[in-house]
């Protein structure tokens, strides 16, 4: 057994779940400054749309007994949907209120939302097998992959090129860019905002709805709380990305990924139970050095 | 005589007046009615209200939204129990606590103000490094304090006892004193607010560009207000301990941050009305509604809503709330007497007028 790419594909599976969910937050923060904490209950909202409605312990499937090649669309749409529905049923009110108010309303939205998950399914975490398959092993330059590792990295990869793609080569994206970079001169010049953040709402919760995919296949559990914790490391990811960075964001989640694999490996016994304090640490010191990100742009220095 | 400035600044005062009317009233009405768990409600309102008002010391005046102060509050509950735990108890569950804490038997007035200090020390070095960065850089840095506060207390077994409770806290912290401790933080905060370093710190909130150019070194009254924002979140955790008896790391983590961020916003994130205000009201609409999913009778016919109602109408209500009135209940202003406008009056015609 090979210890370092051992390292390599845990850190770049980690990476890839933390860089999509960062996506999904940095995508709605450039277009609207919105700080957007229901993110973590659109991901627990999409894993529980695949099983019946109920409160037993053991997950009947609904959604997840369609085969993948149908599954994995009528998913993706289900989370834009919902982030969609949010965006008009509140954010949209909320177009001209400053930034707090708007963070503290999707946290209000995401309690919502989880509070209703826990009315209808219960608090107990649920135990739930998506393609099982999907974690045998297989053997890739001297370390044992499990193969839904090699598909998360590979599913980031897409992802992110198919992204990139959109906002490079069409007229949304192009439009999302601008808007990234300064909405209200794009306004002026003619963006739809409205367009613009539907699209973004809508891209944000497809990108939850693969998040959630990947973490029920690989944890095989259900919980209301499972989006809590990757929303937070994904917030993280977007700051010192850089705000509003797309690329940065990626690049981060990446990083964050790595960093606590690496962390985890490294670390003497006693002290690993500590790791998360120090990866925050190393969050801390990084913005200390780039208050505005590790990977930002130009014109996301304040001007005077 | 009186100028409308000195005026104002006189009237400026009356706040904490009637803000601390206002908590004493509400704690008379509950003990008017007797009911105990009425009183414990009142008295766990009583300890947000200190929080939050910690809270609004720094968010209030610098308009920097923190994510940190929970780590604060856990730093002052623990703090508190290795000070006034027994030392046969610190010895079975606490068993790695240094000798001299651990045979530590404090009286509990000096023990909460050793915690506070405890957390204002914290607030000062943690300060010191994440007050450099501002906007959400500096939001982000809190909350990886905060998160660092967390992994710290729920695995050092032995100081802290990790996830399993710390019990067995002396519960002393009724309705009274956590009255008195929320009074106390209500002066300070409207105190801190209307002195220079309060004036210049909500200048630089206003317009950081134009407070530096104006003189005023925003990171110095910034560290200041974080300071003494330390000292009361870390005396409200300790009175949160010593009202439950039971510590728990998780108890300081996301679910108090944000639901003390939302009372904030609520009410006004702009003044120390808001602050009270928006705890008050929440507070009081979480039990009423808490009550409600239980069943009460009327006219012989009991009502009750379905289980997690609560927490699904509060959240609504919540957004409802920031979409009719995104700047808070308040709206930023002050509860203040009205102006005396006939002393101007009459100053202005016979200038021999007493005042």
């Amino acid at each position: 057994m090979n210890a370092v790419p051992q390292l390599f594909f845990d850190a770049a599976s980690l990476g890839g779940i933390y860089a999509m969910a960062a996506l999904g937050i940095a995508l709605i923060f450039g277009v609207m400054n919105l700080v957007n904490f229901a993110h973590g209950e659109y991901i627990a909202f999409c894993v529980f749309a695949l099983i019946v409605p109920s409160s037993d312990a053991v997950a009947v499937m609904f959604l997840g007994k369609a085969p993948a090649i149908l599954l994995i669309p009528v998913l993706l749409a289900f989370g834009a949907l919902i982030a969609v529905a949010s965006e008009y049923v509140v954010f949209r009110q909320l177009r001209n209120a400053n930034p707090v108010a708007m963070m503290i309303s999707s946290f209000a939205l995401g309690f919502v939302i989880q509070n209703a998950l826990l009315a209808v399914y219960g608090s107990r975490p649920k135990a739930i097998s998506l393609w099982p398959d999907l974690n045998t092993p297989v053997s890739v330059v001297g370390a044992s992959v499990p193969l839904l590792q090699l598909i998360v990295i590979i599913t980031t990869l897409l992802v992110v090129s198919v992204l990139a793609l959109l906002l490079k080569k069409t007229r949304v994206g192009l439009e999302m860019r601008a808007a990234a970079e300064n909405f209200t001169m794009a306004r002026l010049l003619g963006v739809r905002a409205n367009v613009v953040i539907t699209g973004a709402f809508a891209l944000s919760g497809a990108m939850a709805a693969a998040v959630a995919m990947i973490m029920v296949t690989q944890t095989g559990v259900a919980d209301v709380r499972m989006g809590g914790q990757i929303m937070l490391v994904a917030f993280i990811a977007t700051v010192i990305g850089g705000l509003g960075s797309l690329p940065g964001a990626v690049a981060a989640g990446f990083l964050i990924g790595a960093v606590s694999v690496v962390l985890q490996a490294a670390l003497p016994l006693e002290a690993r139970p500590f790791r998360d304090a120090f990866l925050y640490t190393l969050v801390i010191v990084s913005l200390l050095l780039r208050p505005q990100g590790l990977f930002a742009s130009a014109s996301a220095k304040p001007r005077v | 005589m009186m100028d409308t400035h000195r005026q104002n600044r006189l009237r400026a005062l009356t706040t904490p007046v009637i803000l601390i009317a206002i908590l004493l009233a509400f704690v008379l009405i509950i003990t008017a009615t007797g009911d105990k768990s009425l009183a414990r409600m009142a008295a766990q309102t009583l300890i947000r209200v200190t929080f939050v008002v910690g809270l609004w010391i720094f968010v209030g005046n610098s308009g920097v939204v923190s994510f940190g102060h929970a780590g604060f509050m856990a730093i002052g509950a623990y703090c508190s129990a290795w000070l006034t735990l027994r030392p046969q108890m610190k010895g079975m569950f606490l068993p790695d606590l240094p000798p001299w804490l651990a045979s530590a038997e404090w009286p509990h007035l000096p023990a909460t103000v050793v915690s506070g200090l405890l957390a204002a020390l914290v607030a000062l070095i943690v300060g010191a490094a994440i007050l450099r960065l501002s906007g959400i850089a500096a939001s982000i840095a809190t909350f990886a304090f905060l998160a660092i506060v967390n992994t710290v207390y729920s695995n050092w077994e032995g100081v802290t006892g990790a996830t399993s409770s710390v019990v067995g806290l002396d519960r002393y912290a009724d309705e009274w004193v956590t009255l008195i401790w929320a009074c106390v933080a209500v002066a300070a905060a409207a105190i801190y607010a209307n002195s220079a370093s309060g004036l210049a710190l909500r200048a630089t909130r206003e317009d950081e560009v134009a407070a530096a150019a104006s003189g005023v070194n925003m990171y110095r009254h910034r560290l200041l207000s974080l300071v003494l924002s330390g000292f009361f979140t870390g005396v409200s955790g300790v009175l949160l301990g010593h009202s439950l008896g039971v510590l728990n790391p998780n108890s300081f983590y996301l679910g108090i941050t944000f639901i003390t961020l939302a009372m904030l916003v609520v009410g006004g994130i702009g003044s120390l009305s808001g602050a009270v205000i928006g705890v008050l009201v929440l507070s009081v609409l979480i039990e009423g509604l808490v009550r409600f999913e239980r069943g009460i009778d009327i006219g012989g016919a009991s009502f009750a809503l379905p289980s997690g109602a609560q927490e699904i109408l509060i959240g609504i209500i919540m957004i409802l709330v920031l979409i009719i009135r995104p700047t808070g209940l308040t709206g930023g202003r002050e509860l203040r007497l009205p102006a005396f406008r006939w002393r101007v009056r009459h100053s202005k015609q016979e200038p021999q007028s007493t005042n």
